[in-house]
């Protein structure tokens, strides 16, 4: 028996040519083409956890029982982005999509990302395989979009269901939110790679919410005297709300597409740091 | 082709890690089929090496050839035909057994009935069967060296990377691993292993060098060595505590060579008997005595002067 475990058929398996886009313009120490080994390890892994997935979906809905309905009686109308009067809800709602994609994808590419580079060593495994800091980087991010996508997915279920979504353009909303979570967790992957203990994901917090807070949730820029506006503009996640609200409230404009980009460009941007700072971490 | 003879070459082989050398120019060749060893002591710099050949970690300075490849530049290329036993277990500790297997062959790019079957051959092989749909957490030591040793199969490797395989472990279990890794051996896998037992060096290794301080200190079978740089036996004359001093200059007289360790005399001699039998006649009074064969562990002591176990 052990004859047969060891003996390899002929001619296998040959390294698949590389074709593709990233193949052909990454070296193949950086990537392997096979990130989605990572995510279907994911799947394995967190199909006994449905119910730590479902609390983050439940968290931006109770947000928008409490805020939406509740404070939204007291605060009545609110004037949208493209200038009409929209109930609080219709106006929140939007908020706090965007902000359930970034949590959903922050918090899996920051604590989960964090436990399994160093303490499970799971990454130093991986890389002793064909697959390289790029493979693993695309795909905890990929994971962590799927997570956040999801939490999206059925939150915007809800606002169809509450009657909160405004145009048909909020069909582009998962997708939107999908692009968010991505870049969001991509940067939250690489700010993981610099966290030395438990206690550093204070700083994740202390970024995570005042963002939360202030981005124009749950209440509109004009608030904001003209200085302050311009420091609220450099959130993320502002470009996340105007993306969303855009969208579900149907005041979509050729800005749209600039907010969209700012995403592609933090999430390259982030991947790329991530996979080096995990190359740099850990073949040494 | 030079790959068949020789699966891994290093020429000056140097692993820095800033201004500290932790490796410093070694020369090693590992033949295609047989099982090498690198004997040390902690800090030797034998898991750096391991990590420059596994290609996780890049040279500082020399030549390094891995399967015929240079890991600089085909580091993924190599790394698919090789198996790697870190000497610290990383499992995957959220996955069960058998999901550990599956996970990893699909690392490699192996399809999912391919690996399926893989891993239940694997599970067979290391004796884990029963224990499939266990997570891994609560498995004995034992059984964690077993899996991990499984999961470095699951390519079909041509080279098998052991850093301590045994370390740690209790002696029944440390037997059952080596059993294993013979069975490997047998069906042809390349063995490259690590270890500060010379026991285990004995028991699995076809050749060796001995590492110190980052350096080669030794080279060749365990019996060349032995016959190189010890005595066929060795006479050890345990003292009361400060009494093997008086004893030194008798025992430089009886054997070829004399080491003095704190609580002890060991005297390298042809024929341990005779130099026992004269130490008597002499007067000597050790409080114990014993006549054994040279170890390994007698060539570390000589060429460092230091035991390979503190
Ligand atoms: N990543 C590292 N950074 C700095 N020093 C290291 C690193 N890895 C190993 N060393 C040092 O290199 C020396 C050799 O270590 P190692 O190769 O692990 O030896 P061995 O495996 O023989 O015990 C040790 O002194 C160790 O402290
Ligand atoms: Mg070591």
């Amino acid at each position: 028996m052990t004859q047969d475990l060891l003996t390899r058929p002929a001619g296998e398996p040959a390294p698949p040519a590389r074709t593709g886009l990233l193949l052909r313009v990454l070296p193949p120490g950086l990537y392997a083409g096979r990130a989605r080994m990572l995510v279907e390890r994911s799947l394995l892994v967190n199909r006994r956890m449905w119910l730590v997935v479902f609390t983050g979906f439940f968290e931006p809905l109770f947000f928008l029982l409490a805020l939406g309905q509740g404070l939204g009686a007291l605060v009545g109308g609110v004037t949208g982005p493209g200038g009409e009067s929209l109930t609080y809800a219709e106006f929140v709602a939007p908020g706090l999509l965007a902000a359930s994609a970034m949590n959903g994808a922050v918090y899996d590419a920051t604590f989960n990302i964090f436990f399994k580079l160093r303490y499970a060593k799971l990454y130093d495994a991986v890389l002793a395989t064909p697959l390289g800091p790029m493979d693993v980087a695309i795909g905890e991010v990929t994971w962590a979009l799927l997570r956040g996508g999801l939490y999206s997915a059925g939150f915007l279920a809800i606002m169809l269901g509450m009657g909160l979504v405004g145009s048909a353009w909020a069909l582009l909303a998962l997708p939107a939110a999908l692009l968010v979570a991505f870049a969001f967790a991509a940067v939250g992957m690489a700010a993981t790679t610099w966290l030395r203990s438990w206690q550093d994901f204070e700083y994740v917090q202390l970024v995570l919410l005042p963002m939360f807070l202030f981005s124009t949730t749950f209440y509109p820029l004009s608030v904001y005297p003209g200085p302050l506006r311009v420091a609220v503009e450099a959130f993320p996640l502002y470009h996340a709300i105007e993306l969303m609200r855009g969208l579900t409230t149907g005041a979509v404009h050729w800005g749209v597409l600039g907010h969209a980009a700012y995403f592609v460009v933090l999430a390259v941007l982030g991947v790329a740091v991530a996979a080096r700072r995990l190359g740099r971490l850990l073949l040494r | 082709m030079i790959e068949d003879t020789a699966l891994v070459r290093a020429r000056g082989l140097v692993k820095r890690f800033g201004d500290f050398e932790a490796v410093r120019g070694i020369d090693v060749e590992v033949r295609r089929g047989e099982a090498f060893g690198f004997l040390g002591p902690n800090g030797a710099g034998k898991s750096s090496t391991m990590r420059m050949i596994a290609c996780v970690s890049p040279r500082s300075a020399g030549e390094l050839r891995v399967l015929g490849e240079d890991p600089d530049r085909h580091g993924p290329r190599i790394r698919a035909r090789l198996g790697v036993v870190p000497q610290q277990d990383n499992l995957d500790n959220e996955l069960t057994v058998r999901q550990n297997l599956h996970v990893y062959g699909r690392y490699f790019g192996l399809p999912r009935a391919r690996v399926r079957a893989k891993a239940e051959e694997l599970l067979e092989f290391a004796q884990l069967t029963d224990r499939a749909d266990d997570e891994v957490e609560p498995l004995s030591g034992g059984m964690k060296r077993r899996l991990t040793i499984a999961r470095s199969l699951v390519n079909d490797p041509e080279l098998l990377l052991l850093d301590e395989p045994t370390t740690g472990l209790d002696p029944q279990a440390r037997h059952l691993l080596w059993d294993r890794l013979f069975r490997l051996k047998q069906s042809g896998v390349t063995l490259l292993v690590t270890t500060h037992y010379m026991d285990e060096a004995e028991q699995l290794c076809d050749r060796l060098v001995v590492m110190d301080g980052g350096r080669v200190v030794a080279e060749g079978s365990p019996a060349e060595l032995i016959r190189s740089h010890a005595t066929r036996e060795v006479l050890e004359l345990r003292f009361a505590p400060g009494g093997q001093d008086a004893a030194v200059p008798l025992a430089r007289e009886l054997a070829d060579r004399v080491e003095v360790l704190p609580d002890r005399l060991l005297l390298y001699t042809g024929d341990g008997e005779a130099a026992l039998a004269a130490v008597q006649r002499r007067g000597v009074q050790p409080v114990a005595t014993l006549v054994r064969r040279s170890t390994l562990e007698d060539v570390f002591l000589h060429l460092t002067g230091r035991s390979l176990v503190d």
